[in-house]
């Protein structure tokens, strides 16, 4: 096998021991924690001990921990992720009908992000130590410290509430959400699938507010690292011969540096998958998104136990695999990354 | 001629300023380092102005809670900076007084994740070998989780309050503290200086504790300071959703929540004005781990990163 089939078979099996420890995390973490699941699922309510102990024989919380723990990886293996005790339906199938409306927030996401920080970056770095890089600067630690949910209610108060130009929350508007038919679960394909250019509308519509609201939040982040990313670049030896050769100026910071510059800046992306799926938490809550972060909140707060375990197992396994494919990604990016 | 020479308005910078240079009489630590005094002069702002309002309750004239007779949901007057909220209560008063649970979590939390992870990283970075590599791979497993769902799904375990959220942060920011040093044990092992006491014959806790982990402490440092700004979204974020103290008490992430219910009829006050302090005690964190950096690393404070 070639130099990046070779890469890829080996980081595919490095990750199965990282998804494996962090499924014994979760587990840990939900099994050994002081309350078992049986008395928070049925918490508050006034029920018998022979009710509470047939719930612990139905679920299996009687077994000893180590059979429980064998029941539960046999159970993920097989794609099994329990039932929902809320709905009575499969958790993996309520997790599949909502992962495309986290995903389609995340990515619009991410390109808010991208834009915002990766040109706000590349201001400040060709502009550094000027009035245009301070201002960058204050902007992108600002946009660290905003809290997300906050940010998310500023602009429903202004763009939905006040100026009304926009839909306050959902994906879509009260008629359009009647009428549309998903085809993916992704609403921009769909409208673009069926070619129904109202149901578009209304849908990028909706979607204006919640990917700005997450974008921003990961702007700061995206915008830093290509800053420092390529002021590092700029500061090196073959950019001085290139700007002595004569290089014009647009050339050397678009060709020469950018390229080198890309690696951290492409790290950052992978990462933030794992800021973006904790900033969905919030978003989706504020925008009332129905995705599978608004879906674990209110699997919390029902006390839904294997709804809110197999919510945190998809994300593991979701996370995992989007590192996976970044790290194959720099090989294709850097030929200098060869394992 | 006027306007010539600075003048030196007094401010809180300015002050924070000259109690450090009496404090070290006259190595001020802190000359030049403007951003790390803006930071530590916002901390301390919130820290007094919490501790005051906790204290004594009605410090701007209105109880948090117990006032209920301003008009029900109002913007901003003369009577009630800050707008009243739909029970009648003053904003500004809650405000005062709701920087508690996020000030107190966060320290905690990072004291707590501070000391576990530290010793984690300075043990696994000493020991090496198969308990390093066990280790670093459940602490990054750990890391590439999302750290507010972890700490949400947490806290839903433990029960909403105060202790649960210091928990559920604490072990959030574990992995930080383990990387961080660990890092800089492997690092500092490999100088000539450690192996040289090593030849000479001290134990492996001597080398950890007098030799290899004071020399971490400030890596931990800066680290921290980040993480505190980053608790502080979080706590207000477990507050917002609910998790956080229970209702009556003032509370900067509850208020947003509350407010929310407003929303729609333009009460922009009741979230507007509890964000602003979550933005600035944030960013005054944010601004010492800047300030941090940069004095830890000079080569880093040329290209301002």
């Amino acid at each position: 096998m070639g130099g990046i089939g070779r890469y890829v078979l080996q980081r595919v099996l490095l990750t199965i021991p990282m998804i494996f420890i962090l499924l014994t995390v979760v587990f840990l973490l939900l099994r050994v924690m002081p309350g078992d699941p049986v008395t928070a699922m049925l918490g508050g309510k006034n029920v018998s001990a022979e009710v509470i102990a047939e719930y612990r024989t139905r679920l299996g919380f009687d077994q000893p921990l180590y059979i429980q723990y064998a029941r539960y990886l046999g159970g993920v293996l097989r794609g099994d992720f329990g039932e929902s005790t809320r709905t009575g339906k499969p958790v993996l199938q309520e997790l599949l009908l909502r992962f495309p409306a986290t995903i389609e927030l995340g990515l619009f996401g991410i390109l808010v992000a991208g834009i915002f920080g990766f040109s706000t970056g590349l201001i400040a770095a060709t502009k550094a130590d000027q009035p245009a890089d301070h201002a960058v600067r204050v902007f992108h630690i600002a946009s660290f410290a905003m809290p997300l949910f906050w940010l998310g209610l500023m602009l429903q108060v202004i763009f939905a509430v006040k100026l009304g130009w926009l839909p306050v929350a959902s994906r879509l508007g009260g008629r359009m959400a009647f009428s549309f038919q998903p085809i993916t679960g992704f609403y921009v394909l769909d409208a673009i699938l069926r070619w129904d250019g109202k149901a578009l509308a209304d849908v990028v519509r909706h979607l204006v507010l919640p990917a700005v609201t997450l974008g921003v939040a990961l702007t700061g982040l995206q915008g830093r690292i290509t800053r420092a990313s390529m002021l590092e670049v700029l500061d090196m030896d073959y950019i001085t011969t290139a700007r002595a050769k004569g290089v014009r100026e647009r050339v050397v910071v678009l060709q020469h540096a950018l390229r080198n510059a890309l690696i951290p800046i492409i790290t950052v992306f992978g990462l933030q998958f794992a800021v973006l799926m904790g900033g969905a938490v919030l978003t989706e809550t504020v925008f009332s998104w129905p995705g599978i972060a608004s879906y674990l909140v209110r699997s919390i707060d029902a006390r839904d136990y294997y709804s809110i375990q197999g919510t945190v197992v998809f994300i593991a396994l979701f996370i995992s695999t989007i590192n996976l494919i970044v790290d194959v990604f720099y090989s294709a990016v850097d030929p200098r990354v060869r394992y | 001629m006027p306007g010539l020479i600075p003048q030196r308005r007094p401010s809180l910078v300015g002050l924070l300023d000259w109690v450090i240079r009496k404090l070290t009489g006259g190595r001020a630590a802190l000359r030049g380092q403007s951003v790390l005094k803006v930071g530590i002069a916002i901390v301390i702002a919130f820290l007094v102005m919490t501790a005051l309002a906790n204290l004594i309750p009605s410090l701007n004239g209105y109880h948090p809670t117990l006032y209920r007779d301003a008009p029900r949901l109002e913007g901003p007057t003369g009577s009630h900076w800050m707008g009243t909220d739909q029970l009648q209560r003053d904003v500004f008063s809650r405000i005062l007084s709701g920087g508690k649970a996020s000030l107190t979590v966060a320290f905690s939390a990072v004291a707590l994740s501070m000391t576990i992870g530290s010793i984690l990283g300075w043990l696994s970075g000493f020991t090496g070998g198969w308990v390093d590599r066990v280790m670093s791979l459940t602490m990054d497993a750990i890391y590439s989780f999302p750290s507010m769902i972890l700490a949400i799904v947490l806290v839903a375990m433990f029960g909403s309050g105060l202790a649960p959220m210091i928990w559920a942060v604490g072990f959030v920011y574990i992995p930080t503290y383990f990387r961080v040093t660990r890092a800089e044990v492997l690092q500092v092992r490999e100088t000539t200086y450690i192996e040289a006491i090593h030849a000479v014959g001290a134990s492996k806790t001597r080398i950890i504790w007098r030799h290899v982990a004071p020399n971490t402490v400030n890596a931990i440092m800066a680290v921290s300071s980040f993480n505190l700004a980053d608790a502080i979204l979080t706590v207000a974020a477990l507050s917002f959703l609910g998790y956080g103290l229970p209702p009556p008490a003032p509370d900067w992430g509850f208020d947003i929540q509350n407010g929310q219910k407003y929303l729609q009829s333009g009460a922009w006050w009741l979230i507007t004005f509890p964000g602003i302090m979550i933005i600035t005690l944030s960013l005054g964190f944010g601004l010492i781990g800047e300030g941090i950096s940069d004095l830890v690393n000079p080569k880093r404070k040329r290209k301002k990163i």
